[in-house]
């Protein structure tokens, strides 16, 4: 469960965020967890309480923003929303498609004190 | 060892490979009383961040890249499920390439080193690294372990990854290409299943074609179903015991390595 190693790197941001900015609580944490990344926020979520367990943001709360997938059309030479990566053009049935959104893995924002 | 995720237990040949604490000595475990807690609950603020989660890994895949193009060196992150045949691939293309090139082998695996054991026996140098817990090499152990190998201009840097078709999709290491194996015993809709692997990949092997005789492995449907994920991926079919396939998958290489050098 790669989970876990990501939501480390969670707790390496917010720990250098906390002396770069200077504050010793984080209350909520906003997470970018784009459609077609690679982390599943069920797992996020179960992974986040544990790892923030006796750190500057134990209990915090996480908020799981899913972005939508996009991706570029080859066929079609347009932009279409990609719900998962083995979906086809919704216009022309194909998978000529370059994804060009939705793999975002992001802190975005913290709420701290 | 971090007793909440196993992380750290990792190591490169007997070493830690981590060099990172997660801050479990320096969490602030008691440092703040409930009368703290609540002072600085009256004063909360939002701040803006916008930090990539895997931000700290891609910058070392990044000064991994950097250092294997300065040498030369062509670095092939090799994926797949457990038991496609990866070691055998391994072991076969060094035999059979070992002459034309100088080869280095970093070997992943959550446990033992008979596979830089198995290595070790063809003569070219491996590192084994065990992830303990962890499911996927990362970054900082690839660091460790080349750095250790050391390998030299114009050379193959093969890094085998944890067998795990999942994790190791997410993790740069600094390579030139993921190459996917797909073993034909293991079902053909492999690629719609783990999509995020086959999309990262930049070639998938589809190993083991001498047993398509006794499996039900549709060949096309599969390469099919990898190219919805990824459109154009370039595909070999090899037999790493019987040859098949083999030549091409060593011209693929070189040719690689030609643009490396």
């Amino acid at each position: 469960m790669h989970e876990m190693s990501l939501t480390e790197g969670i707790l390496r941001i917010l720990e250098t965020e906390a002396e770069r900015q200077r504050f010793s609580t984080v209350k909520t944490v906003w997470l970018d967890l784009g459609v077609l990344s690679h982390a599943e926020p069920e797992a996020m979520a179960f992974c986040f309480d544990a790892v923030m367990k006796g750190t500057l943001a134990e209990g915090a709360r996480l908020e799981i923003i899913r972005t939508p997938g996009a991706g570029w059309c080859m066929a079609c030479a347009r932009e279409i929303a990609v719900g998962s990566r083995f979906d086809p053009c919704p216009a022309c049935g194909g998978f000529q498609i370059q994804i060009t959104d939705g793999e975002q893995m992001r802190v975005r924002e913290l709420e701290v004190a | 060892m971090c007793g909440v995720c196993g992380c750290g237990q990792a190591t490169v040949e007997g070493r830690t490979a981590h060099d990172h604490h997660h801050g479990h000595d320096g969490h602030r475990h008691h440092a703040h009383g409930p009368e703290g807690r609540h002072a600085a609950a009256e004063r909360s603020r939002i701040l803006r961040v916008e930090r990539d989660i895997l931000g700290r890994n891609d910058a070392r895949a990044a000064s991994n890249r950097a250092w294997f193009a300065e040498r030369g060196v062509l670095a092939l992150n090799l994926v797949s499920s457990p038991g496609s045949g990866k070691t055998t691939l391994l072991v076969r293309s060094i035999a059979d390439l070992g002459d034309t090139a100088s080869i280095a082998v970093i070997e992943g695996d959550q446990q033992t080193s008979f596979d830089a054991e198995r290595i070790r026996e063809t003569g070219v140098p491996a590192v084994q690294v065990n992830t303990g817990k962890g499911c996927h090499l990362d970054a900082e152990m690839v660091a460790r372990a080349a750095a250790d190998l050391s390998p030299g201009p114009g050379g193959l840097l093969f890094i085998e990854n944890v067998g795990n078709l999942v994790c190791p999709a997410a993790f740069d290491l600094g390579e030139a290409h993921k190459v996917v194996i797909l073993s034909v015993t293991e079902g053909d809709d492999k690629p719609l299943k783990y999509p995020d692997m086959f999309h990262a990949a930049d070639l998938m092997i589809l190993n083991k074609v001498d047993l398509l005789p006794y499996v039900s492995f549709d060949m096309e449907r599969c390469v099919d179903l990898a190219r919805r994920v990824h459109p154009g991926l370039e595909v070999l079919r090899v037999s790493a015991t019987r040859g098949d396939g083999l030549a091409d998958w060593y011209r693929w290489i070189l040719d690689r390595r030609a643009e490396a050098a």
